[in-house]
């Protein structure tokens, strides 16, 4: 990316540098400032903080001023969750520090560097985590009832979505983008007469806890990332949503994140606090989930030319399929 | 009409140029879409050989369970509609097999390594 200058003209890693030592005066110089990721409107980097000669690996999460927010929830937000995540006992990257207009320096935060594999692919199948695997799940329902027991009232504003609304949403982008499914259209009809109960009370959910959004080393889970999705609304969507056929990564006996089995997601789930959990409500989750990553996956086709990656776009738009016959699993099983 | 190759097997031999002699001469970005894109060819090999023995047999169903025939995309969106307004149902005799089917034969082009269809045309569409 071409180099971003100020009026006093510091280079960019000098800017990152004055605001680095905001938070860690002690910092003699930054080393290995890289752009991860991220798309136009929000970028991830890593840089290595030199602190009397030692190393210190930080992430920033940024989006530069003047771009358009089109995130659901702010960057600022995201830093107060994975705040409030770490003080509920979530396994998280440590927040350092919120960038404020003070610091000229567009939006975001720093945060601490943690290890762990995020690649789903790996985690269900490389030898390295074959001892972990069979804990992984338990460990995640753990990690859920700790995020759904923090008191929303202590949170900046979220968003609110009802599990009707959440399934009105999504019938009205399919209806907009794609040629009638039938697969898709029994989906909805089955969601529709299953919805759950809303009288439960409303909780934080991430929104997006799933194999990829997990960073995992061979102890275990060492850190939850992406509160980009993160609402108010039934906490039971999250344990579904980690549940649902996409992130199994093709290990289908393994129906929680191609790890483990929904019944230790539960156990762990229940022992860490969480209320008791309906297997129908479960399953009314994981079928939304996978009728969720199939629009999406329209969605993306739906955009691709539009993008820097049309074959790429293209290509996942033809994996809506995989959806169908997810929802074929569930919805008219032929035996195992 | 068209003599040899086919258009698949032209599909073939640019996918296995590009993966075979130019792949090995990128990174990054550009090795990634690259191979993206040659995934992408080879579905459309698969599409173009299997898809009109596909499309019969779709249509042969869907005449039997709407009690008429006509083009795939009306058929299809008036199964659709029947399923949406509830007159037609998994208990209805044939749509469950239909949509195994037509499910199957589009993961046969679309995802063939997909684990599920793996799984699932293991045993064959006949329950």
């Amino acid at each position: 990316m071409p180099p971003e200058k100020n009026s006093d003209e510091l280079s960019f890693p000098d800017r990152m540098l004055a605001v680095v030592r905001k938070f860690a005066p002690d910092v003699e110089r930054l080393d290995k400032v890289l752009r991860l990721s991220g798309g136009a409107s929000q970028e991830t980097w890593s840089l290595i903080a030199m602190r009397g000669g030692a190393p210190e690996r930080m992430i920033l999460r940024r989006a530069p001023a003047g771009v358009p927010v089109v995130e659901k929830i702010s960057l600022e937000t995201e830093a107060a969750l994975m705040q409030a995540a770490e003080r509920a006992g979530v396994p998280s990257p440590h927040v350092y520090y919120v960038i404020g207009p003070q610091d000229d320096f567009g939006r975001g935060f720093f945060m601490s560097h943690v290890e762990g594999e995020a690649l789903g692919r790996k985690i269900v199948r490389d030898e390295i985590f074959a001892a972990i695997r069979p804990r992984l799940a338990y460990q995640a329902g753990e990690i859920l009832a700790r995020i759904h027991a923090v008191d929303p009232a202590k949170l900046p504003d979220l968003p609110r979505i009802s599990p009707a609304e959440e399934v009105a949403t999504m019938f009205e982008t399919y209806r907009r983008l794609s040629a009638p499914r039938p697969v898709f259209e029994l989906a909805f009809r089955w969601l529709r007469e299953r919805m759950p109960p809303t009288d439960a009370k409303p909780r934080l959910v991430h929104g997006d806890f799933r194999n990829g959004n997990m960073l995992i080393t061979p102890q275990g889970v060492s850190a939850v990332l992406d509160w980009e999705l993160a609402h108010i609304g039934d906490p039971m969507r999250d344990l579904g949503w980690i549940c649902t056929a996409a992130w199994r990564f093709s290990v289908i006996d393994k129906p929680v994140g191609g790890f483990g089995q929904r019944e230790d997601l539960m156990a762990g789930y229940e022992a860490a606090g969480g209320a008791k959990v309906d297997p129908q409500v479960l399953r009314f989750w994981e079928t939304l989930g996978s009728l969720r990553w199939g629009v999406m996956c329209i969605g993306m086709g739906s955009r691709a030319l539009q993008s820097d990656r049309p074959v790429e776009m293209s290509m996942i738009a033809r994996r809506t399929s995989e959806n169908e016959i997810d929802l074929m699993r569930l919805l008219a099983p032929r035996g195992e | 009409m068209q003599d040899a190759p086919q258009p698949a097997d032209l599909l073939s031999a640019v996918a296995h140029y590009l993966r075979e002699q130019l792949l090995p001469t990128l990174t990054g970005h550009h090795a990634f879409q690259l191979r993206v894109s040659c995934n992408a060819l080879d579905l459309v090999a698969r599409q173009i050989v299997q898809e009109p023995a596909a499309n019969d047999a779709e249509l042969e169903r869907l005449t039997k369970l709407l009690g008429h025939g006509g083009a795939l995309a009306d058929l299809n969106a008036e199964l659709s509609q029947k399923i949406a307004n509830g007159e037609v149902t998994l208990e209805t005799p044939g749509l469950s097999d239909h949509l195994w089917a037509t499910t199957l034969a589009k993961l046969a082009v679309d995802q063939p390594q997909y684990g599920p269809y793996r799984h699932e045309a293991g045993r064959g569409t006949q329950q």
